[in-house]
């Protein structure tokens, strides 16, 4: 008994490590005074500050115009490509291919299309970051799909041959819809890394616009306010949402798998 | 019979190219144009010497590689490795014992406590960042709070110590989960025979739990180590440009000094490392 509570202080000291800060920037978000680090009493006004940055709506729209494209291209050419690879070769050549974008560190990319982009001299803007995001999404979405293909029988897709159907017809009507719940899942992380994707975008989007995470990252360096922090409540709220009701839908697939 | 069966063999061989074809060659063909040709691009640049501004002459050159020894750049390499070991070493011994205690909860309070450990690695990583410069700076909460208990103020922002917290922050979870993974795997009748046959808790821990989790202690290890070396945010952020890691380097030779191949050099440097090290977890992995 007294071993296993002696367990639970790394256990607290991680929650307590990983949940404080973030306590932290909730709190003083509400703070009514200018300082991020002295809380003078309750206010919403830095709320209300928010509402009216312009900086900070065009980063959150370009935010979610790169989040939104290249989750397109990434579910789309991801999942042909996770089929493509589970059931049409077995080269582990184009396995590590696929796989490459999600362990390559985030810099060296950057800079691999830094240059490319250079050499092509293609104006930098958010089309170049939508591109560039789709590289490295396509890989997680590839590597969700394929799992999923990986639980799935192809007895179905067989029986669905034997009965006459053709190749396209079978893939369309028997091998999406089961594939669906990973592609679902896939293009949600898809979306959801996008969003969050500080370095890649910092190096491929020029000078002319920002994503959100940039535009934080320059209020950062020009000083901290508690408009910052308000953006950070903003920001956790919908991540812990999306998190939370990610894990539940996958729960309910999982349940629904299993009847 | 089934009529794909009764068609000839060639047609059916062509008609599976076909598949592989459709299947395969979109998704390749964007991986080739813009992961293969920019990573190319990299490896091809350190042998050419710098535009005047930004850019390449095509003009061959192993100047680069031999900047690359000078001991100014082999210290920030070395130092970036120390700041990278330090952050693994100390998210391991936090995070070990948080996924042991994980995977023997009840299982309803496994996925609690699991979604709790992920849950802050899914939020936006520049505002995490800026938490603690809230925490640390000069006036900030920690400062505060030691100065009503008379002591301080300590410097604690834009120092080394800085950015290894930042790095272990960010990058915990990643460390308990492949932990977890291992330590769930196992058999608990293993460690109900050590201690049948007299071993200690600790002992039964060092000779029969350990041993068989390294393989999770090394990708966690990998998972953690990775994303800290090559990092250039959080040291600039927490670091405040004091202490300087590889990836600093990378961003000043690209964006502010515009020294492309020199700039690529330094990532070549970088790539090497983690290839040395993937390669020494896979040997490991294989003799456990």
């Amino acid at each position: 008994m007294r071993r296993s509570r002696l367990l639970h202080v790394p256990f607290w000291v991680t929650i307590v490590f990983l949940y404080a800060p973030i306590a932290v920037v909730v709190a003083m978000s509400f703070n009514s005074g200018k300082s991020a680090y002295t809380y003078e009493g309750f206010s919403l006004k830095w709320y209300g500050v928010l509402a009216h940055d312009q900086r900070v709506l065009d980063g959150l729209l370009n935010t979610l115009i790169v989040a939104a494209g290249s989750t397109v291209i990434a579910t789309v050419l991801g999942t042909l490509l996770a089929v493509g690879l589970a059931r049409h070769t077995r080269s582990r050549a184009l396995d590590a291919i696929a796989l490459m974008p999600a362990v390559l560190p985030d810099l060296v990319l950057a800079i691999g299309l830094l240059l490319f982009y250079g050499l092509i001299q293609l104006t930098l803007g958010l089309y170049s970051v939508v591109l560039a995001h789709g590289v490295f999404a396509m890989a997680f979405v590839a590597a969700v799909v394929r799992t999923r293909l990986a639980n799935t029988d192809t007895s179905l897709e067989e029986a669905s041959r034997d009965l006459g159907a053709g190749p396209v017809t079978t893939f369309l009507k028997v091998t999406l819809p089961q594939l669906a719940p990973g592609i679902l899942a896939g293009a949600m992380l898809a979306f959801t890394l996008s969003l969050d994707e500080f370095v890649i975008a910092f190096f491929t989007i020029g000078n002319l616009q920002q994503t959100l995470p940039i535009v934080i990252y320059s209020m950062i360096r020009f000083g901290v306010t508690p408009e910052i922090n308000a953006l950070g409540a903003i920001l956790l709220l919908v991540s812990f949402t999306a998190v939370i009701a990610g894990q539940r839908m996958t729960k309910i697939g999982e349940a629904r798998a299993q009847d | 019979m089934s009529p794909a069966r009764t068609r000839p063999a060639t047609a059916l061989r062509v008609r599976r190219r076909l598949g592989a074809f459709v299947f395969l060659s979109p998704g390749l063909a964007y991986l080739v144009v813009l992961l293969l040709v920019p990573l190319a691009l990299v490896l091809s640049y350190v042998f050419f010497q710098r535009g005047r501004f930004g850019g390449v002459v095509y003009e061959y050159t192993t100047e680069n590689f031999s900047r690359l020894m000078d001991p100014l750049y082999l210290r920030v390499l070395g130092e970036s490795l120390q700041i990278a070991a330090l952050t693994t070493v100390i998210a391991l011994a936090l995070g070990y014992p948080t996924a042991y205690l994980i995977a023997r909860l009840p299982r309803t309070w496994k996925t609690v406590a699991l979604v709790a450990i992920v849950l802050p690695f899914w939020t936006n990583f520049i505002i995490r960042m800026y938490a603690w410069i809230i925490l640390l700076n000069g006036p900030g909460l920690i400062n505060s709070a030691l100065k009503s208990l008379g002591l301080g103020p300590f410097e604690l922002l834009y120092n080394k110590g800085a950015i290894v917290v930042g790095l272990v922050y960010s990058y915990l979870p990643l460390m308990v989960l492949p932990l977890y993974a291992a330590i769930e795997k196992l058999d608990p009748q293993l460690r109900e025979a050590s201690a049948n046959l007299g071993a200690s808790g600790f002992t039964t821990f060092r000779k029969v739990t350990l041993p068989l989790t390294v393989p999770g202690v090394l990708t966690g290890c990998l998972f953690v180590f990775v994303p800290s070396f090559g990092n250039f945010v959080i040291p600039e952020m927490l670091g405040g440009g004091k202490s300087v890691m590889v990836g600093n380097l990378i961003r000043t030779e690209f964006l502010q000094a515009r020294d492309w191949p020199f700039g690529s050099a330094l990532a070549l440097a970088l790539v090497a490392v983690l290839v040395v090290l993937l390669l020494a977890q896979a040997w490991v992995a294989r003799r456990a």
